[in-house]
């Protein structure tokens, strides 16, 4: 077993309303960032954990995703493998 | 009737709940801690409100995976009823025995105000004494209750008839006006297809004495407690609910 680190990205999931994004995005406007074109708002995990390989760092990662971390009405995941610690 | 309120370490609406049960209903109530495995006789089960795990990762996320909730779903699985209430329904969702999501308010804030409900199905064991198309006044007290879900479930729950609550203007209509926090078609409540799991973003247990300001969440109550008696009558669904005549 060796150490992973990980970073699962959990975004609202595409054409879902983020009200939050949204209001982020009409602040930046108020401060002349006029070209902001759409603001999403997620959550950024980082993971360490023990695992067999990449491979299965990353299948731990997507299992964990689906039973926990992200809801699949909502939302969507990315997961980043650091590499090996 | 005899209920179990499920208590999950953030829930502040179980003492409600217990209050609208015994003193108001005449029912029995106890409170089952959320590490307990088993539910004991009872005729229903209620999830209260509140903030399970400080609403950590999503609302009811981590709630959901609870000891206690393994012998609510098999409670469930064999009829029994069960009410989700706000923090509840967001439970209920979470573990899959509710189709969708709830998601932050439209508004951004943490919304404490009385609202307008639609009653869209009087035909259920939880809705019996009102009578379809009643509008209520209901509390609501969320920051995470935007109802959504996609397209092919909600047609799938408009066809079937189980939103059983939606946010209503001062018309009575399902304006965007008249939505509450954003939810999609303006969904305030749902139940499973089985039609004996609810949920909802509004406190009917906070609306059931005239010195709260509010009767209209008795029914939601009385309906139950006549579901799980067995005293069910046709009759109940049309009207004025006898609760509320004062018979």
């Amino acid at each position: 077993m060796n150490e992973y680190r990980l970073e699962v990205r959990i975004t609202p999931r595409a054409g879902l309303l983020d009200p939050q994004g949204k209001a982020i995005q009409n602040a930046l406007r108020s401060l002349d960032f006029e070209t902001v074109r759409d603001v999403r708002v997620g959550r950024l995990l980082r993971l360490q954990l023990a695992a067999e390989s990449d491979v299965d760092a990353r299948a731990k990662a997507e299992d964990m995703c689906r039973r926990l971390l992200a809801n699949p009405v909502t939302e969507d995941f990315d997961i980043r493998l650091d590499g090996g610690i | 009737m005899r209920v179990a309120i499920i208590t999950f370490p953030g829930s502040n609406c179980d003492y409600d709940c217990y209050k609208a049960v015994t003193d108001v209903l005449g029912g029995e109530a106890r409170f089952i801690w959320h590490r307990e495995t088993e539910l004991g006789p009872c005729d229903l089960v209620i999830l209260p409100g509140g903030f399970s795990y400080g609403d950590y990762l999503r609302a009811g996320a981590i709630a959901r995976f609870s000891p206690i909730l393994a012998a609510v779903q098999q409670f469930a699985a064999d009829g029994g009823y069960v009410l989700g209430v706000c923090n509840g329904f967001q439970v209920l969702c979470e573990a899959g025995m509710l189709p969708g999501a709830l998601v932050r308010n439209r508004s951004l804030q943490f919304q404490g105000e009385r609202v307008r409900v639609r009653v869209e199905n009087a035909d259920t064991a939880f809705t019996r004494v009102y009578h379809s198309g009643q509008v209520v006044r209901l509390h609501i007290a969320h920051g995470l209750g935007a109802y959504v879900a996609d397209a092919p479930t909600l047609d799938r729950l408009e066809a079937d008839a189980r939103v059983v609550f939606r946010y209503v203007d001062e018309r009575g209509a399902a304006s965007d006006a008249g939505n509450a926090n954003g939810s999609m078609r303006n969904i305030a409540g749902i139940i499973n297809e089985t039609g004996n799991v609810l949920g909802l973003m509004p406190h009917p247990e906070r609306s059931v004495e005239a010195l709260l300001g509010s009767t209209d969440g008795l029914g939601l109550f009385e309906s139950l407690r006549r579901a799980a008696e067995g005293t069910v009558g046709v009759a109940q669904a049309v009207g004025r609910p006898d609760w509320e005549a004062g018979v």
